[in-house]
């Protein structure tokens, strides 16, 4: 029956003071989405909450000086699908964080926690590793930038040192007529978990993609890059014989488990069907920009 | 009923329960408080089949907040010998399904039971609990349980002259089975499996408990019937009923699931140990886990016809699990499943196999579902076969008035034909379809209940009515009563406030169930509202100073009639009530029954599926359900009924199912992984509502509430069939299971 500090700084610098102070205790609170379910549940019993939301920077949404974007970490969905020009440029980032949950959901979950949670399932983190996005992390050692896909470790797991907090995420600029999309396979129709997703961001020259990432969620331990199946795409015009290739690329890719949510044989067919479906819908988006 | 007008009677008023459910003010189980009340929790068994040594509660009992432990020695033994029936549970089994006492039978089994001054604290003394387990070989699926080496549940049970998992059969005959098949010019015998699926209401399990010094017991709880709950506490508690007081809260979702008590009588006697009010709240996990869902299936059927489409012979084997105690509902599967046919020859024959699952409990039209599943889809290939459209081979076997079915009765006026008939003529059934699109069709029967029910129905001083009625609502029975109280006295449905009483407070009423209480509770409170109207009339007469056999009623109005119409001005309800002080007193009525001829139900239901044959996907694209209600009294509930069964099928066919891993739990207890369907999973549930009025109730109504789950499962798998050319005979159709059959149909192929 031991009792549970809450905090809620309004400086990084206090945040990640407090958060390494408790050695371990501690549990980051952004949205909540996944850290109060799994305290409910008993999974988790933190000493000490440190709830990041008032801290500026974490919750803003920058241009940055370059032309890209720039994600705090707290920042929700809902938050992110109101903003002016996000969502024409990555469409597909948006859309991978609003399948999360129901619309109360959306309201408060991140795409921080999304990654911090490390579900190798999570929606909004394939669409973040087409992007190409970098997360920024600091701790009582300073800041650091990191791919994202370079994040997660394994399920549930991290390559945050211990005391290092997720701060924000950064977009790259989007040359004219990229796009990206994200489709994930759940037996329903919404409120369901992942048992394939799949992101690809593309760069399209007329017909010709001449720029691609392709990530995959919930057929390895970690969100995958893939990228024999975005060499299969580049400098092709996305016919039917280099998609073939790209969706053998990303089945080759998977490594998944047989689970209560999909077969092996399932996730390695379904890895490569998805990528064929996002990749039109990318194109097409492309193509519109 | 010629002088009825029918003003209220069929029309959706407004529902009396509504306004507090969308401002969530409704008061469901778990919002009712008491000073000094504490929190009671359970230690469930972390293994599916061992036997219980012993039980040390020592440190749990020591641990600061504790007020009181509870196992099994605290609650009423039965002897596995010698059955306590109540309603269709059984008091032998009742006891060891709330706290495990010689073995723990399934993953999550109540041991031990903790009451503390906060949840916290009876969650950690429940680990101090020390339970020494001898941990036994278990079997979980029907193969397991019924093979020669099985591990044996239950060692008194016994069949064919040995220990056995099977814990008893049941058989329907008639005709001459084997000199039908003889006639047969077709004949299709197929297998099917089905899976375990639970009820999902909202509202986990919860309840409050307040036992006095002095045994007086006063239980709040969500239940399908206050009075059930009475019977099991009494029962498991020793108290008496006339010392128990238990209060129906509103409830969020039953579906037969909750025709069954778990946590009453273990506050009861943590209640009655500590001496304070205790409060019990399932959480879902503990639903999914200990409660129960209905059986998983295997079935074996085989039907006959001639090349005329006439069905000569019809046989079936169900094999239903019951979870660790027997009880498997096989009578509805071997009674219902050939019920919609005039066959001359039929044999049905269930077993009920008890394994390391927890205990079925009942879940809408229980067994009906996996019988007509079975039977419905191998009329689908029977029509094939023989060339016919599978409407019209159902037309052409259908029951009507006087056909013998196999379960027993001679059918008295029934509405199977006419559901079959609006299917064939309704646009749905023509229209086009697309690529991987496909129409499948199924029919289903529910027996539907009477039996007890009590009403009272008071007249108020001013001019207003309260009916109060013993069930709980959890299909519009309120909406209903009201509208056929304001029928009958001639008012505005406004004016009547329709309650559900608690066990103090109204007769005996038997539970929400068997679609009984909209047949059930409408006579009694037809005949309570009519000796209303009598003594109304006698005021009225008394008033005027002519005989009552002068008076009529009509419009909310006593009327003159006869030689004295017209020389008085009509005496209305309002100023009756008011003048009853002077002329006898308060006026009200109430009458108790064990009602009878409820007559069963019948629907048809079409349904539309697309396939996404790359992820071996299915979706409901279009479904209509096409059903005889007696009479609808209010057909927004109806219609309610008919969809809410149909979206349960839908769940039940695609995607619904238990996982258990290889240590015997499941592996899937919530509902982000037990997958129901959401309302995006579902197209506008389209309903044709048939009226073949009952002619043995007042309102010619008969039940609904059940037999909308019956057709669902075959019709949805009859149309992936006609969208893919590819029968499946295991459920769920889930996206892995249909795509290997897609490609390993296609490597066939190739």
């Amino acid at each position: 029956m031991t009792d549970i500090q809450y905090v809620a700084p309004s400086t990084l610098d206090e945040a990640v003071g407090a958060y390494a102070a408790a050695k371990g205790a501690a549990r980051i609170l952004a949205g909540g989405t996944d850290l109060l379910v799994q305290m409910r549940a008993g999974m988790v019993k933190p000493g000490l909450i440190v709830d990041i939301k008032k801290v500026a920077e974490l919750s803003a949404i920058e241009k940055t000086p370059e032309g890209g974007f720039r994600i705090g970490a707290a920042v929700s969905g809902a938050v992110l699908e109101e903003h002016p020009t996000f969502g024409k440029v990555w469409p597909g980032v948006l859309e991978g964080l609003n399948l999360i949950g129901s619309t109360q959901v959306q309201g408060r979950a991140s795409a921080g926690g999304n990654l911090c949670n490390g579900s190798p399932a999570a929606d909004s983190i394939p669409g973040l590793v087409a992007a190409g996005a970098i997360a920024t992390v600091q701790g009582p050692n300073g800041r650091r930038n990191i791919p994202v896909e370079q994040v997660p470790t394994g399920p549930g797991k991290t390559s945050l040192a211990p005391g290092e907090i997720l701060v924000s995420f950064t977009l790259p600029p989007r040359p004219a007529h990229s796009s990206d999309a994200y489709l994930r396979m759940i037996p329903r129709t919404e409120m369901d978990i992942a048992v394939v997703g799949c992101a690809v961001s593309l760069t399209m020259d007329g017909d010709t993609c001449t720029a691609a990432r392709v990530s995959l969620g919930a057929v390895a331990p970690t969100v995958l890059l893939v990228e024999d199946a975005a060499k299969a795409l580049v400098l092709t015009k996305l016919d039917d014989a280099s998609l073939d290739k790209a969706a053998a690329a990303c089945s080759a890719a998977c490594n998944p488990i047989d689970d209560k949510r999909g077969t092996i044989a399932y996730r390695t067919k379904v890895a490569g069907v998805l990528l064929k479906r996002t990749t039109a819908i990318a194109a097409e988006r492309a193509k519109g920009g | 009923m010629s002088e009825i007008s029918n003003k209220w009677i069929g029309t959706s008023t407004i529902r009396p329960d509504g306004a507090d459910k969308v401002t969530g003010k409704a008061a469901y189980a778990a919002d009712t408080n008491m000073p000094g009340m504490i929190w009671g929790k359970v230690l469930r068994s972390p293994h599916p089949h061992a036997i219980i040594r012993s039980i040390d509660t020592s440190k749990a009992e020591a641990l600061p907040g504790v007020k009181a432990v509870v196992t099994a020695k605290d609650i009423v033994d039965f002897s596995v010998h010698t059955p306590v029936p109540l309603g269709i549970q059984d008091m032998r089994w009742m006891c060891r399904n709330v706290m495990a006492r010689e073995k723990a039978l399934f993953h999550g089994h109540p041991v031990a039971a903790v009451a503390a001054t906060s949840g916290a604290i009876a969650e950690e003394a429940c680990k101090l609990i020390e339970v020494d387990y001898e941990v036994l070989p278990w079997a979980i699926e029907i193969d397991d349980a019924i093979a020669d080496d099985a591990p044996i549940l239950h060692d008194f049970i016994e069949f064919e002259g040995k220990p056995s998992n099977i814990a008893g059969t049941l058989e329907h005959t008639l005709g001459d089975i084997d000199a039908g098949f003889d006639e047969a010019d077709v004949i299709v015998e197929r297998s099917f499996d089905t899976k375990p699926v639970h009820q999902g209401y909202i509202e986990p399990h919860a309840c409050l408990v307040n036992v006095t010094p002095d045994d007086k017991m006063t239980v709040w709880s969500s239940s399908q019937g206050q009075f059930m709950v009475r019977a099991m506490t009494a029962f498991l508690t020793g108290i008496p009923q006339s010392d128990i007081r238990a209060i129906p809260a509103e409830i969020g979702g039953g579906f037969g699931g909750k025709t069954i008590i778990y946590l009453e009588p273990v506050a009861a006697m943590l209640s009655k140990k500590s001496g304070r009010p205790v409060k019990m709240v399932m959480s879902r996990e503990e639903v999914m886990r200990a409660t129960g869902p209905t059986s998983g299936a295997k079935s074996m059927v085989k039907i006959g016809a001639k090349k005329d489409g006439t069905i000569v012979a019809a046989q079936a084997v169900h094999y239903l699990q019951a979870g660790a105690f027997p009880g498997a509902p096989i009578r509805g599967a071997c009674g219902c499943c050939f019920a919609p046919y005039d066959i001359p020859n039929v044999h049905s024959f269930g077993y009920d196999v008890v394994s390391n699952r927890s205990k079925v409990a009942a879940y809408r039209a229980p067994g009906s579902p996996i019988g007509a599943y079975a039977v419905e889809s191998v009329l689908d290939e029977v029509a094939e076969e023989i060339g016919i459209d599978p409407l019209e081979l159902r037309l052409k076997n259908a029951a009507k008035q006087g056909t013998k079915a196999a379960h027993g009765p001679v059918y008295p006026v029934m509405g199977y034909a006419e559901t079959v008939k609006a299917a064939l003529a309704h646009e749905h059934y023509k229209a086009p379809l697309g690529k991987f699109q496909g129409r499948g069709v199924a029919s289903g029967y529910w027996f539907n209940a009477g039996g007890e029910s009590s009403a009272q129905v008071n007249i108020t001083e001013d001019g207003n009515v309260v009916v109060t009625t013993g069930h709980p609502d959890i299909g519009g029975s309120r909406a209903s009563i009201a509208n056929i109280t304001a029928e009958l006295l001639g008012i505005d449905y406004r004016r009547v406030s329709v309650l559900i009483g608690d066990t103090a407070t109204i007769g005996y009423s038997n539970l929400t169930g068997g679609s009984r209480v909209l047949f059930a509770s409408a006579m009694v409170v037809t005949q309570s509202t009519e000796q209303v109207i009598e003594r109304l009339r006698g005021l009225a007469a008394k008033i005027w100073g002519i005989e009552a056999e002068a008076v009529t009623w009509s419009d909310g109005a006593a009327r003159p009639a006869g030689e004295n119409a017209g020389k008085f001005e009509p005496l209305t309800l309002k100023e009756l009530a008011a003048r009853s002080n002077e002329t006898g007193g308060p006026i009200g009525a109430g009458v108790q029954l064990n009602t009878a001829g409820a007559e069963g139900g019948f629907a048809t239901h079409v349904c539309d599926v697309e396939v996404d044959v790359d992820l071996g996907i299915v979706r409901v694209i279009r479904y209509t359900s096409f059903q005889d209600v007696g009479k609808a009294v209010h057909p927004a509930y109806v219609e309610g009924q008919m969809q809410g069964g149909a979206v349960q099928g839908i769940g039940w066919a695609l995607n619904e199912e238990y996982i258990y891993n290889k240590d015997g739990k499941v592996d899937n207890p919530g509902f982000l992984d037990y997958r129901m369907p959401v309302c995006s999973d579902v197209p506008m549930l389209d309903n044709v509502i048939i009226e073949v009025p009952n002619p043995k109730h007042p309102q010619g109504v008969r039940g609904v509430g059940e037999v909308p789950l019956v057709p669902p499962l075959a019709a949805i798998r009859n149309a992936v069939y006609n969208a893919l050319g590819i029968r499946f005979y295991s459920l769920p159709m889930s996206p892995p299971k249909v795509l290997e059959k897609l490609d390993a149909t296609k490597m066939a192929a190739e």
